[in-house]
């Protein structure tokens, strides 16, 4: 069970979260303009490292904020 | 046999119990295995697999063979609690379930703390005893009834141990939990505890694991027979409970600790089998003038004996006894470090793997951290304690630890089986598997220890290892002739089996999952409302009559929704009330159809897509005023809906004004439905103009009804009948309710009627006839994908994917035979497709009635290039039959949209 930091609400344990994926993937400012390809990359490829990995998080049961932590994929800790 | 005195256990409180139905005494204090010890009974049941007489072999949760049935299944005697009545049916390897419900009354807790320390031995306590003292809050589990741990087995240090727990006791930031496992240590410092009926769950700033150390057994031949036992068991059972297992002793050993077993037990120790060249000079000493003899570099290549060891074979000489100690080396207990993602590393000083890297804020200490003298693991745990506490901002001073003699450990030499007959060799005594095994297996290729556990099932018992994963790791290589210890097997929790009960607590039953009920609730089940769960909701599916079936009772709601009148409750639907100047401009990107310039007072629906483009939820949304709209969701995706919208509101949009509340819960809903709706209205709103020129298709008004309650009446219609929507405040739904019925007119109708009306209109459920490979286009709805605006998923309709003519399409289907019901999820082939398998399938029934309107069945389905399929037949194959049907268009009933104003 993570303990997430929440930027509201503080620490709060995992199961009041809705996970987001990868933070960072903007959505496209002119979607039409994007060949097929770019628009497959921005909607299927995501990084899978083992190690950090900056992802979203919604306190979906909380105060519904969404925000950005990194996480360590390997071990779980947490780094703000 | 009992020892006259000594132990820690209470005679003057003797306690009855039986084994197999024989009966003994014991004390309190004993736990069921030393009782039976006390009582001469060493052997247990039978191994599981070969039938071999077994007898006790460790004094706690590592015992591989003293397995009893109680009350519970599969409980060890070894760390069962002796009480008065108990009754033991040995168990051969497997329990019986009793096949009734667990009673007991089950609880969690949830607590945080400063410092967790698991772990009551000689570092533990200390840990607690240094965290404890600086105020902060600490909580001290230790599997045993009584703290102690090794120093319980050793008699040592007993009076600093009664003062450290009386001291605990009186902290009151410090909590002592004996009897309590910590079983699973997860992210976070997330720490499960199981005490015998609670479950706590700890959220700690810092853990100090002192979980102690496992002895090895030896592996030679026959060395499972009844009287081998671990030489620190052999010394608990004497020192802890008085309990001798037997009166002429050998003891075999590869290090240090098995000396002071022989040593507490000098008078009926025969002989040490050390396999070390040199042990330490003084131990010989010590060892000599006890009168006891020492084999150096010497091996127990065989036990002798059937029923239980009558001696042992050294090299050319027997030596007799009827009890054998072993002690193969130590393990540290890593199991939950290990579980909270630190690392091990392999260390050859002390032939085990011990801990290296820690991710989790903690300490590991003592025997845990291969640390096997009573100073070092006083020191470390004093340290580790007021450390704990300094770092979550409390401070103390160190404690004075008490006197304890300078030792020094010695190397271990470890053995890992001998010469002889391998398959006599076990090294899992629960799996009944050997040496001979684990050659099958390495002779197989097999090479990782992961790999051979799976094959030889070693380490898969009660146990998950405790004893024999070791004894594995050695003999791999061993085998393999490689440099040492490969790695172990990955621990997992629970480090000791947890009942279900335990982990289900009160969430059993009624109160397993919450459960949502309309205001409307007791009126559905005062009128015999049939439900069903729709997500935590109960909604009624049916409303059958005295006598009717559901099939009756659906098609006489149906006949009424489409002939007179019929009422619904809808409040289960989601709402979501959008404000802010931007409202429009959002709802306009994340539906494909457009909304920013809906009137105010009107009502459109809206389907919304994944960027992906594919169907994600729909529903009506109406404008409530120039900034704000009320969006209804499906009932089961109203938490998702939410959700999404936050999401592209606050990390894509930030620049737009707009905010969401749930309002599912404040709005009851009644949908009013059939030719005779304005009727039903006339009389519950009189004031009210409902007539179709007034009161158009899809606008909505801010009404009081005949008794003054202020409610939203909108025109929607979700069955393609003229229907009316009233929305009141949700403390009014009830009586709304009633008004509504009173009126003599309605019928009650439930889900399972509002599906089969809107699949006579070819109107999805997304979710059912939907599944998140579905486009708008597939469902033939490209009418509701705006050509003019961008929104989220538009691209997506032009990839390659989005247009491919083998894509799925909702189609209907006509059963050939009218009365043949299309199971939903059947499978759809052409009528040429050879039955052999892989059937390359064509698609799927997702929705499926019999009709009142049409007087026959239909079904929807998601039919490969379906469209071009319209008028041809096509085949459900099921187990018995196969059931043609005919591909029409996905709608069956007035097509032409005439009924809609009645």
């Amino acid at each position: 069970m993570l303990l997430i930091p929440c930027p509201w609400c503080g620490d709060r344990d995992e199961t009041e979260f809705h996970y987001g994926g990868q933070a960072g993937v903007s959505y496209p400012a002119r979607p039409a303009d994007l060949s097929d390809e770019d628009w497959g990359e921005y909607l299927f490829v995501r990084d899978n490292p083992k190690g950090p990995l900056a992802e979203r998080w919604s306190h979906s049961a909380g105060c519904r904020r969404w925000f950005s932590i990194t996480r360590n994929t390997a071990t779980n800790e947490i780094v703000r | 046999m009992r020892l006259p005195e000594g132990g820690r256990i209470d005679r003057t409180k003797p306690l009855r119990f039986t084994v197999d139905g024989i009966e003994y005494t014991g004390c309190a204090g004993d736990t069921l295995a030393s009782a039976m010890i006390a009582n001469g009974l060493l052997e247990v049941a039978p191994s599981a697999y070969l039938g071999r007489p077994r007898g006790i072999f460790a004094a706690g949760v590592d015992e591989p063979n003293a397995l009893v049935q109680l009350d519970d299944p599969m409980q060890l005697a070894t760390t069962t609690e002796l009480v008065d009545g108990l009754e033991a049916t040995l168990l051969s390897g497997k329990g019986k379930l009793t096949g009734e419900a667990d009673e007991a009354r089950y609880d969690k807790r949830n607590v945080h703390c400063d410092v967790l320390v698991v772990g009551g031995g000689p570092a533990g306590v200390a840990a607690a005893l240094a965290a404890g003292r600086t105020g902060a809050r600490v909580i001290l589990a230790d599997e045993q009834r009584e703290l102690g741990g090794g120093l319980l087995t050793e008699n040592r240090l007993l009076d600093w141990l009664a003062d450290a727990v009386e001291e605990l006791d009186a902290l009151p930031e410090t909590r002592i939990l004996t009897g309590t496992t910590a079983f699973g240590y997860y992210d976070q410092n997330f720490v499960a505890l199981a005490e015998k009926h609670r479950l706590w769950h700890v959220r700690a700033k810092r853990v100090v694991l002192a979980t102690g150390a496992h002895e090895r057994p030896l592996v030679f031949v026959d060395n499972d027979l009844p009287g081998i036992m671990l030489s620190s068991a052999v010394r608990q059972y004497v020192n802890r409970y008085a309990a001798l297992p037997g009166e002429n002793i050998v003891v075999a050993t590869t290090n240090d600790a098995a000396y002071g077993t022989a040593f507490d037990l000098a008078t009926r120790i025969s002989t040490i089998v050390d396999s070390r060249p040199e042990p330490p000079a003084g131990l010989v000493q010590q060892a000599r003038e006890l009168g006891i003899e020492v084999l150096a570099g010497a091996q127990v290549q065989q036990a002798l004996g059937t029923r239980r060891i009558g001696g042992v074979r050294v090299g050319d000489r027997t030596i007799a006894c009827d009890l054998l100690a072993v002690s193969g080396g130590w393990n540290p207990a890593v199991h939950l470090f290990s579980q909270s993602q630190g690392r091990t590393r392999y260390d050859e000083r002390v032939a085990a793997f011990v801990p290296d890297t820690s991710v989790q804020a903690q300490h590991i200490v003592g025997a845990a951290n291969a640390v096997y003298d009573l100073a070092g693991c006083l020191r470390e745990g004093f340290d580790a304690g007021l450390d704990a506490a300094r770092l979550t901002g409390f401070d103390g001073a160190q404690p004075q630890a008490p006197y304890t003699a300078t030792e020094t450990v010695a190397p271990p030499a470890p053995v890992w089986f001998v010469d002889g007959p391998e398959d006599r060799q076990f090294v899992d005594l629960q799996r009944d598997a050997t040496v001979a095994d684990v050659r099958r297996a390495t002779g197989a290729g097999m090479r990782s220890v992961e790999h051979v556990k799976r094959y030889t099932t070693i380490g898969t018992a009660h146990d998950q290892g405790k004893t024999s994963g070791f004894a594995a790791i050695g003999v791999i290589a061993q085998l393999l002739g490689a440099d040492g210890p490969q790695g172990t097997t990955t621990y997992r929790p629970p480090y000791t089996p947890v009942s279900f009960a335990l982990l289900a607590g009160r969430d059993r039953g009624e109160l397993h999952d919450p459960v949502r009920m309309t205001p409307m609730h007791e009126w559905h089940v005062r009128n015999g409302a049939v439900f069903e769960n729709v997500g935590q909701w109960k909604r009624p599916w049916y409303y059958p009559l005295p006598g009717e079936d559901m099939k009756t009772a659906v098609l006489r709601e149906c006949r009424a929704a489409r002939t007179s009148v019929a009422v619904m409750d809808a409040s289960t639907l989601g709402k979501i009330d959008i404000q802010g100047p931007d409202a429009g401009e959002f709802l306009n990107r994340m539906y494909t159809n457009a909304f920013a310039k809906l009137k105010v007072g009107h009502c459109r629906y809206g389907l919304l897509c994944k960027a992906d483009g594919m169907v994600f939820d729909d529903g009506v949304v109406m404008r409530v005023a120039e900034n704000r709209f009320l969006a209804t969701t499906t009932t089961g995706n109203a938490a998702a809906v939410l959700d999404w919208f936050e999401e592209w509101a606050q990390t894509e949009w930030p620049d737009l004004k707009v905010w969401f509340t749930s309002v599912t819960e404040q709005w009851a809903t009644i949908a009013v439905v059939g030719p005779q709706a304005r009727t039903v209205l006339s009389i519950v709103a009189p004031d009210v103009d409902c007539s179709a020129e007034s009161f158009e298709f899809m606008t909505f008004r801010d009404v009081a009804l005949a008794d003054g309650t202020p409610a939203r009446i909108a025109r929607v219609s979700f069955s393609g009948e003229l229907a009316f929507e009233i929305n009141v405040a949700g403390r009014h739904g009830a009586e709304v309710w009633k008004a509504v019925m009173a009126t003599g007119l309605p019928t009650p109708y439930g889900t399972e009627t509002m599906h089969v009306l809107r699949a006579e209109k070819g109107y999805v459920i997304v979710g059912q006839d939907t599944d998140g490979t579905v486009t708008p286009q597939d469902l033939g709805m490209e009418w509701i994908v705006s050509p003019r605006k961008d929104f989220v998923g538009k691209r997506s309709y032009q990839r390659p994917d989005a247009a491919r003519p083998d894509r799925k399409q909702l189609v209907g289907l006509l059963p050939v035979d009218p009365d043949d019901l299309l199971p939903e999820g059947a499978q759809l082939i052409t009528p040429d497709t050879p039955l052999t398998p892989p059937v390359p399938m064509l698609g799927h029934v997702t929705s499926s009635y019999h009709s009142a309107a049409l007087e026959r069945t239909f079904a929807l389905a998601l039919v490969k290039g379906g469209r071009q399929l319209i008028g041809r037949t096509v085949l459900a194959p099921l187990r018995d039959r196969t059931i043609a049907a005919t591909v029409t268009e996905p709608i069956f009933y007035d097509p032409e949209g005439t009924r809609r104003d009645g």
